[in-house]
């Protein structure tokens, strides 16, 4: 395979040999007959029809599902490396617990200098109602998802911070279930972290945080319930899967209701309480009485007895302010701030185009830089620099120049590429890494590996799976 | 269980089960076009449309009865909510909304129904190609049935699935008995003509039940021996006795994991102590299509009691 001259291939270096990560698969690679691989990759999609394991695309006909490609080489990380990163993304997932905690507290980071408050004024992720409100177990975001990027054999960066509702699991999940299912030998041969306890450990962490100890189950135990917007939400499939896989009711609003001071579900025996939601359903649709009158997706009255102590919302309402992208470009001095070390894993550098300075660079340097809206996600609302027409580009600038503070720009990375299997046998793609973590009162449990997303597209590097991006199985070396 | 995930697995039941039913009607029209010549076959296309309720939307689009019109618009227009391909679709729609309460393969085999039909009734059905898109309807509506008996826990979630199959198949069963009473009343039939036989078979074809009944009866064939095995045989799995046996055990298992019995218990006792208590010559005496009507008008208030005492809906 040639790789791409001035990227990071994470399999092969320039010149031509195989890293010691890759050096397991790679044998086994080369054992294989290519046919008999093709076919094997067909089945796997077969496979992937069959169960359903889809996503909806907004704005497409009648909510048409679609497959995210899986692509079967899988992406690799020594434990060595691991290891370092998990140390980095737990040092970071704390920090963002501290500072959601600080944000709806005494602010002492805004106070201390270290923050500017302006970036909480007009924010409508900013939640005036979570104010002084401590969440049950203290805990703010529960579920994250870091997305991390690669640019060499030690550097991971972060690209952004997932603290309202990551998705994605499923797809961690089912990549490993299809690649053990296709090549079961391979595994025989190279020792691979486990993922597949991963609802286990949710629901085992989603427990821990329930209110005031004593659960309302018939055990005694917690009950937990998945609350989504329903089956023609994009990620239905990953509710009802994560539901299934801990035992746990997959609810709709429709099915809740405040009765006696409780939430309670509506069972075919009548109403029973519920101690703790991981809700799929964005934070301004939770509380028509609180938050978007018009919403039918979620709980009216859920916020007081939210207040009251009485559930748990995973993640708390209010948590989406961390995934604002300008806010992110702060992270270095917030991990600073609440941990008291330098961060373990750096951001990616950020120019803040609220700031003339900034946006003067920007502007003058637009063909070269990705511009981001500091609410976007999905890879929407962005510029590729370097992969836009001039048309585009004067395009993004008026809008920039319009409300600078809406926007951030990064420099276009050298994103590492792995290789993916197509015709013409391996041929490297871009890739990022979200790996997913869980925070209980008990402490921050990180699950090896994540979800890889891979560009298919030569040189792209948008991997979301709304525009044509694909997945891999992630995995992590045992030692 | 949540009341909505009980709403949604006893409305897949429902949907698979009239799916099956309505793709048996058609093959009765296809066979009769086959064998018996236009005028039968319009007659016996406009009998499908009736028995499935969709006369009446079908008549404001097309002006007469043909094969090609009725197949069609049946198992696949776009305009007709309630065809084929709809049917499945929420069938479908209600396993997805359901997921974690059914197995994996009663979810996959309810998937592949989907898209095995989705892909055969993509371009309109010519009467070649019929009988195997027939076929392809009974078969996968089967497999279903099979994953949910090979696959799922005798439970509350099953009890819903089973309640809902049964509700639908008597309602169906009825239906085609509710269109073709005339059929099998003595006063109005020349007993032993040879048009008699073909419509009594008809009859029992609808619902599958030819063989079966000719087996119990060593071929030989009279009208109130149909109506008796179509109402009253507690061995044929599409009788209404059947059916109701069937409800009444599956709403007893219900009772018992839930440690107590709804309306819908008492309702359904009336209803099958008249069904048992009835023969085939009180029913003929007080009117088979009476019978009928009140039977289907029974059957529509036990649905809509499970649905209220189970809190299927808020």
């Amino acid at each position: 395979m040639r790789t791409t001259p001035g990227k990071f291939d994470e399999m092969v270096t320039e010149d031509g040999t195989i890293r010691p990560a890759y050096a397991g698969f790679c044998k086994w690679f080369d054992e294989q007959d290519g046919a008999w691989l093709r076919k094997q990759t067909a089945e796997a999609e077969k496979f992937f029809r069959r169960t359903g394991i889809t996503f909806n695309v907004y704005g497409d006909d009648a909510g048409e599902e679609r497959l995210i490609p899986f692509d079967m080489v899988p992406r690799i990380i020594t434990a060595r490396e691991w290891r370092r990163l998990s140390r980095g993304i737990e040092q970071r997932v704390r920090a963002l617990n501290a500072f959601l905690h600080d944000l709806y507290h005494r602010q002492e980071i805004v106070r201390a200098g270290r923050f500017p408050a302006r970036l909480l004024q007009n924010n409508d992720a900013f939640l005036p109602q979570m104010v002084g409100f401590q969440p049950p177990g203290g805990v703010y975001t529960h579920i994250v998802g870091i997305d991390l990027v690669r640019t060499g054999p030690d550097e991971f960066m972060v690209l952004e911070d997932n603290a309202r509702t990551p998705s994605g699991v499923s797809y961690m999940l089912e990549n490993r279930e299809t690649m053990m299912a296709m090549f079961p030998e391979l595994f025989s041969r190279v020792a691979v972290a486990p993922v597949q306890d991963y609802p286990q450990r949710l629901a085992r962490s989603l427990t821990a945080c329930a209110p005031g100890g004593v659960g309302s189950g018939k055990d005694g135990r917690p009950v937990v319930a998945v609350l989504t917007p329903g089956i023609y939400n994009s990620a239905y499939f990953e509710h009802a899967f994560l539901a299934d896989q801990m035992g746990a009711e997959l609810v709709e609003g429709s099915d809740l209701r405040v009765i006696d001071g409780r939430i309670a579900m509506r069972t075919t025996c009548g109403y029973q309480p519920v101690d703790v939601i991981y809700r799929r359903v964005d934070g301004e649709f939770l509380d028509p009485l609180t938050f978007n009158p018009e919403s039918v997706l979620g709980v009216a009255g859920i916020m007081d007895i939210y207040r009251a102590g009485r559930i748990t919302i995973a993640n708390a309402p209010g948590t989406g302010i961390a995934d604002d992208k300008a806010i992110y470009s702060f992270m270095p001095e917030i991990v600073e701030f609440y941990t008291g070390e330098k961060p373990i894993l750096q951001n990616v550098p950020t120019w803040r185009c609220g700031e003339p300075d900034a946006l003067k660079y920007v502007l003058e340097n637009i063909a070269e830089l990705v511009v981001k809206e500091v609410h976007g996600s999905g890879g929407y609302g962005m510029l590729i620099g370097p992969t836009s027409t001039r048309k585009e580009q004067a395009d993004f600038a008026r809008k920039l120049a319009a409300k600078p503070e809406n926007y951030i720009a990064q420099p276009t990375l050298a994103l590492s590429t792995v290789p993916i299997f197509t015709k013409a046998g391996l041929a490297p793609r871009h890739v990022d890494l979200r790996p997913f973590v869980l925070v209980s009162p008990k402490g921050v449990d990180i699950t090896p590996g994540g979800l890889t997303r891979v560009a298919l597209r030569k040189g792209s590097l948008v991997v979301n799976s709304s525009q044509g991006g694909g997945t891999k199985d992630s995995w992590v070396l045992e030692d | 269980m949540l009341g909505r995930s009980a709403n949604g697995i006893y409305w897949m039941a429902r949907y698979l089960e009239r799916a099956e039913n309505t793709a048996r009607l058609l093959d009765v029209g296809f066979r009769m076009a086959l064998t018996r010549g236009p005028d039968a076959a319009r007659e016996e296309w406009r009998s499908v449309l009736v028995t499935t309720g969709q006369d009446a939307a079908f008549g404001q689009r097309h002006d007469e009865y043909s094969g090609t019109h009725v197949v069609n618009w049946i198992l696949r227009d776009r305009e007709n909510p309630s065809s084929v391909m709809t049917m499945i679709e929420n069938a479908r729609i209600n396993a997805r909304a359901v997921r974690t309460s059914i197995t994996r393969e009663v979810w996959e085999a309810t998937n592949e129904s989907w898209m095995a039909l989705r892909e055969a009734l993509s371009r309109p059905v010519r009467e070649s190609s019929l009988g195997e898109v027939l076929a392809m309807i009974r078969g996968q509506t089967t497999q279903v049935r099979g994953a949910m008996d090979g696959t799922m826990l005798r439970n509350e979630v099953y009890n819903f699935a089973r309640i809902g199959t049964f509700l639908e198949r008597a309602d169906n069963t009825a239906r085609i008995l509710d269109v073709k009473y005339y059929v099998l009343l003595p006063s109005l039939s020349w007993v032993g003509s040879s048009l008699d036989n073909v419509q009594w078979e008809t009859v029992l074809r609808s619902v599958a039940g030819n063989r079966a009944f000719r087996w119990l009866h060593s071929g030989g064939m009279d009208p109130r021996g149909i109506a008796e095995f179509l109402i009253l045989d507690g061995r044929f799995p599409r009788s209404l006795v059947f059916c109701y046996d069937k409800i009444r055990s599956n709403m007893a298992g219900l009772a018992r994991q839930y440690g107590m019995e709804t309306a819908a218990h008492e309702l359904l006792r009336g209803a099958g102590a008249r069904l048992h208590q009835a023969s085939i010559d009180e029913i003929f005496d007080l009117g088979l299509h009476e019978f009928i009507l009140s039977f289907i008008a029974g059957n529509i208030d036990v649905g809509e009691r499970i649905a209220a005492d189970y809190r299927f809906i808020d």
